[in-house]
């Protein structure tokens, strides 16, 4: 090199020193910059041992004191300091498994015709629209709920169930229908969780490999039963995964299911009755709480929704990720 | 089964997969429709520069409320973005680690909590110490909620950069910290925004870690250390009154609100979808 | 095996050469080894490369010439589980252990890639200007930055289709105008070696013989390196070549020596098309 551009702005001449400055900066720059993402990344961890601690110590009082009496007792009576939260716990498996038996089926069905059966023309704006069903904040869904729901509850469909169809006969159905009701929670929560259920479960059907449904094609089967036999049970695992996510979801859920379900702590046998979740109760009580221990009462039924759904969700996300994880 | 029975069947099981996604789209046009129906005849301009009557008197706006829930998204953006940002990064570039196994799951697992946990948490680290509620509580509740949302939207980006861009970035002499910021985050930017804007989205709407954070307020306050107001809570506290006019003020609110979650999420999809699209080479 | 001595006395003899300066030892290998993990990619490798000469390494697939050149400006290294040993000087100082960091290195020996890649969020001056944004506040101005990107440009034979267009991003460029684009950027940073892998790989013919065209020229002021799969081309850019099969040098000598008359059987094996 021995052109004049040799001593271009920048350029260094041969033979200088140039490990010095890039040997000192670059060690000290990259060691700053792992030290920052991780100490973000371990952020997370940190935050949720400091979640759990925080109300876990805040919910020994009532824990403490109750005992197991706590989730099995059913009386939550604040003002003889008697806390059991066994009507919200029933009240939020209940909730949740309307929304699941509801939700399921049809989250199946269209994830199905969309992964399988509908014309590429279709598959977009269908998805787009299920997947925006997530997008609606729960107080929206509340407000839908109590204005539209509600009243269609009362009338025609309420009357449907048990007149017409002669289900007020059994206990499931039986009761005053004023409209609050589980059935009202549980089908808000189906129309809540379905888009999650149903963009899990199309994400695991893309999974399947092709191998798989040509075989099953290539053997005369006709298309559903090349779904039903070849897809499905490869996915089976990860589909359960979905649902147990959408489980997950529903135990959760606040707002929509605070504003239809009544509000009543007490286990009814009947849909149509009122009922209470461990959400709601959260919820409804907490800016009211008279006392220490009513506080630690409350806190003690985050706590319990706290374990649950962290239960509920790892076992869904290791399903899922058995299945997506053996296709790659 | 003979031939035909089957081929019956299998016509039938696909159509009713049909009607499964005909009724799974049906209420998100039916809330819609209302949404609209029993909103719009609300939202005129007084909604967006008046300030709330009290409940039950005609008129007024929500000008508190949308201000509100501005600032609250601002307070958890200063949280959930770096912290997300920086996890993610981290998720991305030590991919297989032990520590990035469990931060991710561990992430996931801040995704399913209940909001309402995340807010009697907030409550009871935030406001029960200092004595009284706060905007700041609330916007560090909802930054929370974000993390695991930015968190996994920049692993993803990240990791679809091409490695030949890290490689050209080294041989010119990069620095490693200088070419994950400047290279590999700068290509991987308008994906990290729009899953960012996914996020706030996500959260402008939340509800219940605010109902003991923020609490809501009927005056105007832009104070952080003052209870403060907010589209969801103005939404719900309308929405469980008796009065009809509250009713529709709430139905306005929700209208707004939807909007603005509805669009970004629009956008955020169409800004991918055509990144994927154009961009791949 | 070629060894040092032999080299030194084949190239001083390229044929048929207007006289040339005497090419010193600038670049050279000595018992280079490279490993990923226990796999040995190179093995004992001992070579030179001189100043102001392109030399062209060949051989089949997976004989380790992408490795060898990625150990020459320590990028090899940047996969996990690889390692080095043995040696490479770079004109008297040993680049894996004489107290150079791997970033000095790169600066002081550039490389191109198979694939163009430019950075896709910047102008194309911002693109040929990368390398040197890198020294921060110690480096060039802007002005002083422009004049270095008009610069690398012209030698990269891109200035004058892209000197209206130097604001616009640079993945609007085609294909052989991004290739021209990296090896303006890696020159840019004025590096005493320029190693190209395959640079021609994925460009159609109109392209590759406008680069091929550039490395011939380059030569007259900088050491190259060029690995190619294809003998056509090392026989039109190069002034020496090096045969590689499994790992191992089996001969190194000037291109045309090389091709018309190999030392070994393996070479003429090769070369004459009965395998690879």
């Amino acid at each position: 090199m021995t052109d004049a551009t040799a001593q271009l702005p920048g350029a260094i001449p041969p033979g200088a020193d140039r490990a010095a400055a890039p040997l000192r900066s670059s060690l000290y720059g990259d060691r700053i910059y792992q030290a920052v993402i991780t100490a973000f990344a371990v952020f997370i961890p940190l935050l949720l041992i400091l979640i759990a601690i925080s109300i876990g110590i805040a919910a020994w009082p009532a824990l403490s004191r109750s005992g197991l009496s706590f989730v099995t007792g059913s009386k939550w009576d604040v003002a003889a300091g008697e806390f059991g939260a066994a009507p919200a716990i029933y009240g939020t498996l209940v909730s949740s498994a309307i929304a699941l038996i509801l939700a399921t089926p049809l989250a199946l069905g269209v994830s199905i015709f969309l992964s399988e059966i509908a014309p590429k023309w279709l598959r977009q704006p269908v998805a787009f629209l299920v997947d925006l069903l997530a997008a609606i904040p729960s107080v929206v869904y509340g407000l839908w709920g109590v204005f539209v729901l509600i009243p269609l509850l009362r009338d025609p469909i309420g009357p449907f169930l048990s007149n017409t169809l002669g289900l007020g006969k059994t206990s499931l159905f039986s009761g005053p229908n004023y409209g609050y009701s589980m059935l009202a929670a549980g089908i808000i929560l189906a129309i809540m969780i379905l888009p999650f259920i149903s963009a899990v479960t199309r994400e695991i059907l893309m999974a399947v490999p092709r191998s798989q449904r040509e075989a099953a094609l290539a053997l005369g089967a006709t298309r559903w039963e090349m779904i039903r036999d070849a897809v499905l049970p490869y996915a089976r695992s990860g589909i359960i995964g979905a649902i147990i996510l959408g489980l997950g979801r529903a135990l959760g859920e606040t707002m929509a299911v605070t504003m239809l379900i009544g509000n009543r702590a007490e286990i009814s046998g009947s849909l149509f009755a009122p009922g209470y979740t461990m959400a709601s109760l959260i919820a409804n009580e907490f800016s009211e709480a008279t006392n220490d221990l009513h506080l630690s009462a409350l806190m003690a039924v985050g706590a319990v929704l706290f374990a649950v759904t962290l239960l509920v969700n790892a076992i869904a996300r290791w399903l899922v990720w058995r299945v997506t994880r053996a296709s790659r | 089964m003979n031939r035909r029975a089957r081929h019956t069947k299998s016509r039938v099981m696909l159509g009713l997969t049909y009607v499964a996604a005909a009724i799974a789209t049906l209420p998100l046009l039916l809330i819609l429709l209302h949404l609209v129906r029993e909103g719009a005849a609300y939202i005129r301009p007084a909604f967006f520069t008046q300030m709330p009557r009290p409940i039950g008197e005609p008129g007024g706006g929500m000008a508190n409320a949308i201000v509100g829930t501005l600032i609250l998204i601002s307070i958890a953006s200063v949280i959930g973005l770096p912290v997300g940002i920086g996890a993610g990064l981290y998720l991305a570039e030590r991919r297989g680690s032990l520590l990035a196994t469990t931060v991710r799951f561990l992430s996931d697992v801040l995704n399913g909590l209940p909001s309402i946990v995340m807010g009697i948490f907030a409550w009871e680290f935030l406001v029960r110490p200092i004595g009284h509620f706060s905007a700041l509580a609330g916007g560090i509740a909802l930054g929370a909620m974000m993390i695991p949302l930015v968190t996994r939207t920049t692993e993803e980006m990240v990791r679809l950069v091409p490695v030949s861009l890290r490689e050209a970035a080294l041989a010119l002499g990069y620095t490693r910290w200088r070419m994950s910021l400047t290279i590999i985050l700068r290509t991987a930017l308008p994906g990290i925004v729009t899953g960012a804007l996914v996020a706030i989205a996500r959260i402008a709407g939340e509800t219940a870690p605010l109902l003991f954070t923020a609490l809501g307020n009927q005056f105007w306050s832009t104070s952080l250390r003052e209870p403060i107001a907010a589209l969801p809570l103005q939404i719900f506290a309308y929405a469980i009154s008796p009065y009809d006019t509250a009713h529709g003020q709430a139905w306005a609110g929700a209208l707004v609100l939807i909007l603005v979650v509805l669009i970004i999420s629009v956008l955020a999809r169409f800004a991918t979808r055509s990144r994927f699209q154009a961009g791949s080479d | 095996m070629s060894t040092l001595a032999d080299s030194q006395a084949i190239s001083g003899s390229a044929a048929g050469a207007e006289p040339r300066r005497a090419p010193a030892p600038f670049l050279s290998t000595r018992r280079l080894n490279a490993y990923f993990g226990k796999l040995r990619a190179v093995r004992n490798l001992t070579a030179d490369f001189p100043d102001c000469e392109v030399t062209a390494v060949i051989g089949p697939s997976g004989c380790g010439k992408s490795t060898l050149l990625r150990c020459l400006n320590r990028m090899h290294e940047t996969v996990p589980t690889a390692s080095v040993e043995g040696d490479v000087m770079l004109d008297g100082t040993s680049i894996y252990k004489g107290g150079l960091t791997a970033i000095a290195v790169r600066r002081q020996i550039g490389m191109v890639f198979q694939r163009p890649t430019p950075f896709p969020t910047m102008s194309i001056r911002d693109n040929v200007v990368a390398g040197l944004r890198i020294l921060g506040r110690s480096g060039p101005s802007r002005a002083e930055a422009d004049v270095v990107a008009e610069d690398s440009l012209r030698k990269a034979g891109l200035w004058d289709e892209v000197k209206d267009r130097l604001r616009e991003s640079a993945v609007a460029l085609s294909g052989g105008q991004q290739q021209r684009l990296c090896i303006a950027r890696a020159l840019a940073t004025q590096p005493r070696v320029l190693l190209l892998d395959e640079p021609t790989a994925s460009l159609d013919p109109m392209s590759t013989q406008t680069i091929e065209e550039l490395v011939y020229e380059l030569r007259k002021s900088i050491c190259v390196v060029i690995v190619t799969h294809n003998m056509q081309q090392a026989a039109r850019v190069s002034d020496r070549t090096a045969f590689m099969l499994d790992g191992e040098l089996v001969e190194i000598a000037p291109t045309n020596t090389l091709f018309t008359n190999p030392r070994d059987s393996r070479t003429e094996a090769y070369v004459t098309g009965r395998f690879g």
